[in-house]
């Protein structure tokens, strides 16, 4: 009965004294009766099946998802994916509000004292720029000297006499930490009008769509719409990172805390490892741990 | 010349309705355009797939359990409270402090929601990202919308009918259950159809407090990610501005259904004698 | 013998201890909303201030620093609060004059049959969700701005203003629509007599006449304009630079805290919640120009 009927029907006159309590309790009770009714309805479609918590990194997070998509075909069992960045991650790990955090950057020396670390995957960053544009190869230094404000115009590396418009991850981002941290520049030196774009999508779409823009992904997103430079003249290929050629790489790990580790988590991390898991790993454009 | 001073003002009217309009159809219009070659059955009712072509059921879902279950807890006791401010209280300092702070809750925007609902039903109340941490903190944004709407309903009770009620000996519960709310339902449904507007179109203090897992949610106690949020972070993420459209359409077409029912639903009870 | 007096005092008993009963019960869900802001205050504030008495960071350094770089400890708003405000009084340069504007013009010149079409249309607009205000300023405005104007790059100030003026276009037009009606025929008829026409009449007598209104829709656009949030952070670019021209790239408060919130944890976490006691500052002293104003429109 809605409060609507309720009210229609007249009923408070004959509510009584001991009724009148119930009439305390009556919004709560349509609430706990509302909230018991959506889970009976949503308990459906998996039962009573186990959940793994799983969040952090944008950069694994579309892998772990398409790697869940396959793991639960064949497994009862739900797993929640949360791409909110590798330090929230690392910090939910750490908490234990999530089972397994995600993350795109290498643990710090306090993260490692209390999380176990498992590579599920590599992945390589590659600096993109807008389709148009004619710089193939930079250097190292050449990167950095851009994404700190030192070359402003794409003629200095070799392109058109076009300014450059640096794209970068916000602050906290694993890419952006494993990327700073290889090129050798640190947030503070980051230059200050570059645009801030919270993801490896955006990034994309970004720099697809302005000819002076400058920016880095992971591997997994590369395709036609944008242009992948070389680093140092080695082209940016899964071949390369694994034969240690191509500098721009970082682990994906899955990290979780020995206690919090449940037998469906660890059997999750197991199938990533298998041979079938890597392959699906291969398939999203990321770098399995053996070839 | 004061005539050619009018003939310019006249024209700037013209010219600011004309270019209001322009834009608005050119808004509407575009999302259209871009997003009507997705729309299709499947795309509606298909279930979500992250590599790609899948449909938007979980985020509809999602969406309908935030909008009933606020509206389940907003809504007694946006009435209630407007049933005591209208009906109940003296008009004093106690009125206008709950008035000056239904107003200010009108005023705070969304994304402070997000924080407040982030901070205190996700880790104090340890509810975690959830949908009912995110029904929760929507509950308190349509709360002031609900109470407003019901008072000014309950304003346009004529007096007459308190005094009649009340003068067959009936107690203030009776008369306001049997007669002043009754008349003022009108009123009640449209400022609960206006909350749901509210509720599918905000996206800050979900995307803060329900977090952005894209799949079917398990239970009320499940991270999920409505309409409104799936549209920001298809663009954001991905850059796939037709996707957005697409659930944009859907967004208005809901819109749309919800304030044709409002209008229908106060014109139909208007009509109705009690 | 004497039951049936006992069985009616009872019932009346009861009658009036429901009666005292429901009025608690209904002033305590009055009373929530005051528990709810009190709460959102609380919580927000004691985050917030966390970092300014615990942890010796100073206000000044936050309200006036330059550098926002959360993983080198350094917390400066500046260029958001800047950011903040140019935006919202671009929008509202643009916004209003257009909202209100077409307000009178729905209101006092347009034939009846099309400000029947309009008006609702223009109000249906006002629910549709702003994302899909972002949505438009990143596929149109933001590629316009670049190809078009030849900026370097379109995610802009101008991006900005530009999405948050059209965003509350239906808000301004539809309460100062309002506001304009209900001016009483009487001064328009008093006016047209003496002679004067019917644009003067408008500009002369209607609209002063609809002052607070009209303040009231101003008020309300720039609440919509400075705690907009996701279609912004769309089309903002996100840099931490003071603008100094329309062609920057900004990053408004509510942007910042949706951007990282994410991300942040510890004290990094607490800033945001400072960012949004700032944001939560500016929105109050609207409110309390609001209720002023519509206070002075009583008198």
């Amino acid at each position: 009965m809605s409060i609507v009927q309720f009210v229609h029907l007249g009923g408070f006159q004959m509510i009584d004294k001991r009724k009148g309590m119930v009439l305390i309790t009556l919004v709560l009770t349509i609430i706990l009766f509302a909230c018991g009714k959506n889970e009976e309805k949503s308990g459906t479609t998996n039962g009573n099946a186990a959940t793994i918590s799983i969040s952090g990194s944008t950069s694994v997070g579309p892998l772990a998802e398409k790697l869940a998509e396959k793991y639960k075909e064949k497994n009862n069992v739900n797993i929640e994916i949360n791409q909110i960045g590798s330090s929230a991650g690392i910090t939910n790990a750490v908490n234990g509000v999530s089972e397994i955090g995600m993350s795109s950057r290498d643990l710090k020396e306090e993260e490692k004292a209390s999380l176990q670390e498992t590579v599920i995957a590599y992945d390589g960053i590659v600096v993109v720029t807008h389709p148009s544009n004619h710089v193939k190869n930079l250097t190292i230094t050449q990167v950095k000297d851009i994404f700190t404000g030192k070359i402003t115009n794409w003629k200095e590396v070799g392109g058109d006499d076009l300014e450059i418009v640096v794209v970068s991850r916000e602050d906290g981002s694993g890419s952006r930490d494993a990327f700073q941290e290889i090129v050798g520049y640190s947030s503070g030196e980051l230059v200050r009008n570059s645009i801030i774009a919270s993801g490896n999508g955006n990034i994309k779409t970004t720099v697809a769509t302005n000819k002076h823009a400058v920016g880095f992904i992971s591997f997994e997103y590369i395709d036609e719409s944008i242009n992948t430079v070389s680093i140092n003249g080695v082209e940016a290929t899964a071949e390369n990172v694994l034969r240690q050629k191509y500098s721009l790489s970082r682990p994906f790990l899955f990290v979780h805390k020995e206690e919090n580790l449940s037998d469906e988590g660890k059997k999750f991390i197991d199938f990533i490892l298998s041979s079938e898991g890597q392959k699906i790993v291969r398939e999203t454009g990321a770098i399995p741990v053996k070839m | 010349m004061r005539k050619l001073k009018d003939l310019i003002l006249l024209g700037l009217l013209w010219f600011a309705a004309f270019l209001t309009v322009a834009v608005l159809v050119t808004i509407v219009g575009f999302i259209f355009y871009k997003g009507i070659g997705l729309i299709s059955f499947d795309f509606i009712f298909g279930d979500y797939s992250p590599s790609g072509g899948g449909g938007i059921w979980p985020m509809v879902v999602t969406t309908i359990y935030t909008i009933v279950i606020s509206l389940l807890i907003a809504t007694p006791i946006g009435i209630l409270a407007a049933v005591y401010l209208q009906e109940y209280a003296k008009q004093g300092r106690m009125v206008r402090i709950i008035r000056f702070a239904t107003e200010s809750l009108t005023g705070i925007p969304s994304i402070i929601y997000g924080l407040f609902g982030a901070v205190f039903f996700v880790t104090t109340l340890k509810l975690g990202m959830s949908i009912i941490a995110a029904s929760l903190t929507l509950t308190i944004i349509i709360l002031p919308v609900i109470i407003r709407t019901t008072e000014e309903s309950l304003k346009t009770v004529p007096q007459s009918y308190r005094e009649g009620s009340l003068a067959l000996g009936t107690t203030k519960l009776q008369t306001l259950y049997k007669v002043i709310l009754p008349s003022a339902m009108p009123g009640i449904l449209s400022g609960i159809i206006l909350s749901m507007g509210r509720i599918i179109g905000e996206s800050a203090a979900i995307f803060l407090t329900a977090g952005t897992v894209a799949a079917m949610p398990e239970s009320i106690f499940s991270s999920a990610r409505t309409l409104t949020v799936h549209s920001y972070l298809v663009t954001q993420e991905a850059g796939d501005i037709e996707l957005a459209a697409a659930i944009g359409i859907i967004l208005i077409a809901i819109i749309l259904i919800l304030n044709f029912s409002a209008t229908w639903i106060s014109k139909k009870l208007n009509k109705a004698d009690y | 013998m004497s039951t049936l007096p006992v069985k009616r005092e009872k019932s009346n008993k009861r009658k009036y201890f429901m009666e005292k009963l429901s009025g608690k019960v209904f002033l305590f869900c009055a009373l929530l909303s005051v528990i709810s802001l009190l709460l959102i205050i609380g919580f927000v504030f004691f985050k917030g201030s966390k970092p300014f008495i615990g942890e010796g960071y100073s206000i000044v350094d936050f309200l006036f620093g330059n550098d926002w770089v959360p993983s080198e400890n350094q917390f400066g708003i500046f260029p958001m609060i800047v950011a903040s405000i140019y935006a919202t009084i671009g929008a509202l340069i643009i916004g209003v004059p257009v909202g209100l504007f077409t307000a009178i013009f729905l209101a006092e010149i347009a034939p009846k049959s099309i400000a029947k079409i309009i008006s609702p249309a223009v109000q249906l607009l006002a629910g549709i969700p702003s994302v899909l205000y972002g949505v438009f300023g990143l596929a149109v405005i933001v590629p316009f701005l670049q190809n078009q104007l030849g900026l370097i790059k379109g995610q802009s100030l101008i991006a900005v203003i530009l999405v948050l003026a059209i965003m509350m276009l239906p808000t301004v037009v539809t309460v100062a629509e309002t506001a304009i009606r209900a001016v009483p025929k009487s001064y328009r008829e008093g006016s047209l007599a003496l002679g004067a026409s019917q644009i003067g009449t408008i500009f002369k007598v209607v609209v002063p006449s609809a002052k607070s209104g009209i303040m009231t829709a101003v008020v309300l656009g720039m609440g919509r304009a400075i705690g907009e949030t996701m279609a912004v952070i769309l089309v903002a670019g996100n840099s931490l630079i003071i603008p100094t021209s329309l062609t920057d790239s900004i990053r408004p408060l509510t942007t910042n805290i949706a951007l990282e919130m994410g991300y942040a944890f510890g004290t990094h976490q607490e800033m945001l919640f400072a960012t949004g006691i700032v944001l939560f500052s500016f929105i109050l002293l609207l409110n309390f120009v609001l209720a002023r104003i519509s206070s002075k429109g009583g008198n």
